[in-house]
């Protein structure tokens, strides 16, 4: 098996500690965790942690179980990245006088999507979104001016293939799951249940 | 504190939900009361005070055995969590005390025991401020806790010991730690009662059984020719060694052990053919790679069951039955997984599998044991050398407590030695540190183990090595009476390292000759009485002294120095490689 780039969806508890427990799964196995996110979810009061790795899918199944062995982690999902809808936020610092004179603001906001989020005389901040080739291209290009910063957020993605939490929520607050989300969920896709 | 207990003596009509003040501390000891809590081995010290002050006024009611040393009362509770079945708990102090307990932190977690630990831990206003014996416990346990949390606030002290116990005893079992800050504990607050927890909507401690899986799975048996079960301690933890009996019985299906799974089955019984592993039998090892389907209930794969795991049962389907969906195809691919708990999922499996009749497959098993018995056990069990071994050792025992006895062991040759010659009548019997190997377990887990079985002769079976480790638990022993048997089989090495030396590194016995004191006077000054035998014709009496003796007792027996535990699958070779010298 070849190893890939792989998005982790966690649906978690907010409690102190637990990205402690999370970070510990990755690196007990020698494994760099490339982007992290955490962030509320569709649900409230349910947390959302986005951690993107490369690896192969046999890895990442077996590390989405321990995921999901911890008590405060509801559900853990794995996805390439055909399977998600996915950004990166990026942000740029860049001298203004270098860009008014070399590059004009209007195509770089055209060619790569980004926009000035502020424009004074000695620097200019510019944002932007997408998928990290794009924001690769563009960090390239501003370095030809005399980049001064630069920082780009962690992945965020939503899973095209998923009806949100707000149902999985109520079965998992009975205290056993009903038999129609345990049907769905056991006869085939053996992969894809852990918890119910 | 004594006014508030008096108000509520006057009042016992007083309604569950009617508040009265209590302090965190005294919510602790509720909650171990309302959890049918015993027994707790501790130790204080600083940050865990205002608990071990509320303590006194629950001496009649609450057993405190004070130990020597929190790794050894982590231990201890361990011990007592296996013979008992029920949830052992721990009460340590901050930094020192609560680090003391991390090594049976790992032991637990690894071993699936179900233990609650209580750390004390400084005033919430002075966390992160490196105040005296302030630790972050929290980071340095969450990797070997099944879960942890810290409490700085009194009021959460019900719910959150409500949910530790939850945790640690339902599902696959494990440690759960429970951090309180000193304010916390001293805190006065509306208590409302008790609530025991029965739900946590992040957690579910067991997959449901799908018939799907049993259908599956009953058909891969019912086509079998060569079945062959391999069952560990989740038959002992579902509390389901009567279904699994039942299951191994109907089928004819002969049953090996892992080493924690040791006295789920009763070692006499006809379908026991031995125990899986490194140092397990012959039969079982190289039938692993013989049988056609692999029924593997309550165990997981090790790596020193599995010896090279490419080389392992390729041939079979694979029959995973564990509650921990981890567990599954982690080591091992299954071809049926049966998630679930045993206890379920066994009846199940047994209503729809048909009798069968294995006796010929079963034979096979037998005829590679006699194999195993003219190479290795007869020698070890009956050696014609001068030197005593340590099998003819356990071999006595058996006959004289019949079965009956627990067994703790340490870790190395003479924890191999035990596991592998000791008779189990009775579920619960054998205690040893499977996981994780620790040695200095043997002594305090059986001090736990008399705790939890006080009706049991408890045989503590340590080597020369591993007693020096925690040997400092003799005084808990001598200050609570704990009856506990211990025998040292002293080789004056430290033998599976010396072991591995000779046969792996050219016998460059590097810093294994360990020497020791004289551990019957070591006892003597702990006021246990104790003899050392050097001589066969002396052992059989002085195992009986042993026994008959009316509390602890040492005895030393030295064996022969270099003797070395057969057989072996070698580390990096396949079960069917397994060397019978």
């Amino acid at each position: 098996m070849e190893k890939q780039e792989y998005t982790i969806t966690l649906y978690t508890e907010n409690s102190i500690g637990l990205i402690g427990r999370i970070s510990t799964i990755f690196s007990r196995r020698k494994i760099n965790i490339e982007s992290l996110n955490t962030s509320p979810s569709e649900v409230e009061g349910i947390h959302r942690f986005t951690i993107v790795i490369t690896e192969t899918e046999e890895v990442v199944r077996k590390l989405c179980r321990q995921l999901e062995k911890q008590i405060d982690i509801l559900k853990a999902y794995y996805n390439t990245n055909e399977e998600v809808i996915w950004q990166e936020q990026a942000l740029y610092k860049v001298p203004t006088d270098i860009i008014a004179e070399k590059a004009p603001v209007e195509r770089l906001l055209r060619e790569y999507g980004a926009s000035a989020v502020v424009i004074r005389n000695d620097y200019t901040v510019f944002e932007t979104a997408g998928h990290r080739e794009e924001i690769d291209k563009l960090t390239e290009e501003l370095t030809k001016y005399g980049l001064i910063e630069f920082v780009r957020g962690a992945r965020i993605a939503i899973i095209k293939n998923s009806a949100g939490f707000h149902s999985k929520l109520i079965q998992f607050e009975q205290k056993q799951p009903s038999e129609e989300i345990v049907e769905n969920e056991y006869l085939d896709k053996r992969d894809d249940v852990f918890t119910m | 504190m004594s006014t508030l207990e008096k108000t509520e003596r006057k009042a016992p009509t007083t309604q569950a939900k009617e508040s009265v003040q209590k302090s965190g501390s005294q919510a602790v000891l509720e909650a171990l009361l309302c959890e049918g809590v015993d027994t707790v081995f501790g130790y204080p010290g600083g940050a865990i005070m205002p608990i071990y002050d509320a303590l006194y006024d629950y001496n009649d009611r609450l057993k405190h055995i004070l130990v020597r040393h929190e790794q050894g009362g982590i231990h201890a509770a361990q011990g007592y969590a296996r013979t008992s079945g029920r949830t052992g708990v721990v009460f340590a102090t901050s930094g020192p005390g609560a680090t003391n307990l991390v090594t049976g932190l790992a032991d637990a977690l690894i071993d699936s025991n179900p233990i609650v630990c209580i750390t004390g831990q400084v005033f919430a206003s002075l966390l992160g401020t490196d105040a005296f014996q302030e630790t972050d416990v929290m980071n340095i346990t969450a990797p070997i806790t099944k879960w942890n949390y810290q409490v700085t606030d009194a009021t959460e002290i019900p719910h959150a010991l409500a949910k530790a116990f939850y945790i640690a005893s339902t599902g696959r079992p494990g440690p759960v730690l429970i951090d309180i800050t000193k304010n916390a504990q001293l805190q006065l607050f509306d208590y409302e009662g008790y609530e025991k927890c029965d739900h946590v909507r992040s957690y579910r401690p067991a997959p449901e059984v799908r018939n799907e899986y049993i259908e599956q799975a009953a058909a891969l048996i019912n086509s079998a020719k060569k079945p062959f079960v391999l069952f560990g301690q989740g038959v002992i933890l579902g509390k389901a060694e009567q279904e699994f009996r039942n299951f191994i019985e109907k089928l004819g299906v002969p049953s090996a052990s892992t080493v924690m799974g040791l006295s789920a089955l009763d070692t006499n019984h006809p379908l026991h053919v031995g125990m899986l592993g490194m140092h397990g039998n012959y039969a079982p090892n190289v039938m692993t790679n013989e049988c056609d389907v692999l029924i593997a209930i309550g165990m997981r794969f090790d790596d020193r069951v599995t010896g090279r795991l490419d080389k392992y049962a390729k041939q079979a389907k694979v029959i995973h039955l564990d509650i921990d969906p981890a567990e599954i195809d982690k080591n091992v691919q299954t071809t049926v997984p049966v998630w679930g708990d045993c206890k379920v999922s066994l009846p199940l499996l047994t209503a729809a599998v048909n009798q069968a009749d294995h006796s010929e497959w079963l034979a096979q098993f037998r005829s590679l044991e006699q194999e195993e018995i003219k190479e290795v056990i007869q020698n070890e069990l009956h050696p014609t050398s001068d030197a005593m071994t340590m099998g003819e050792v356990v071999n006595i025992l058996n006959e004289l407590t019949g079965g009956d006895a627990i067994i703790t062991t340490d870790v190395g040759q003479h924890q191999m030695v035990a596991c592998r010659y000791a008779k189990f009548n009775n579920s619960r019997s054998s205690v040893t540190s499977g996981g994780l190997g620790t040695m200095g377990f043997g002594l305090p887990a059986a001090i736990g183990a008399w705790y939890g079985a006080p009706d049991k002769t408890v045989v503590a079976i340590i080597g020369d090595g591993g007693f020096q480790m925690t040997l400092q638990e003799l005084g808990t022993i001598m200050q609570f009476g704990a009856k506990v048997k211990i025998l040292i089989l002293n080789n004056e090495f430290l033998g599976m390292v010396r072991q591995w030396q000779q046969l792996f590194h050219d016998k460059r016995y590097s810093f294994v000759n360990i020497t020791s004191p004289d551990f019957v006077a070591v006892a003597k000054g702990y006021y246990i009485e104790g003899q050392k035998v050097c001589e066969r014709k002396e052992l059989r009496t002085a195992l009986e002294t042993m026994l008959n003796h009316d509390g602890a007792y040492l005895l030393e027996v030295m064996v022969g120095k270099e003797n070395n535990v057969f057989p072996m699958v070698a580390q990096g070779t396949s079960v069917s490689e397994i060397r019978l010298k």
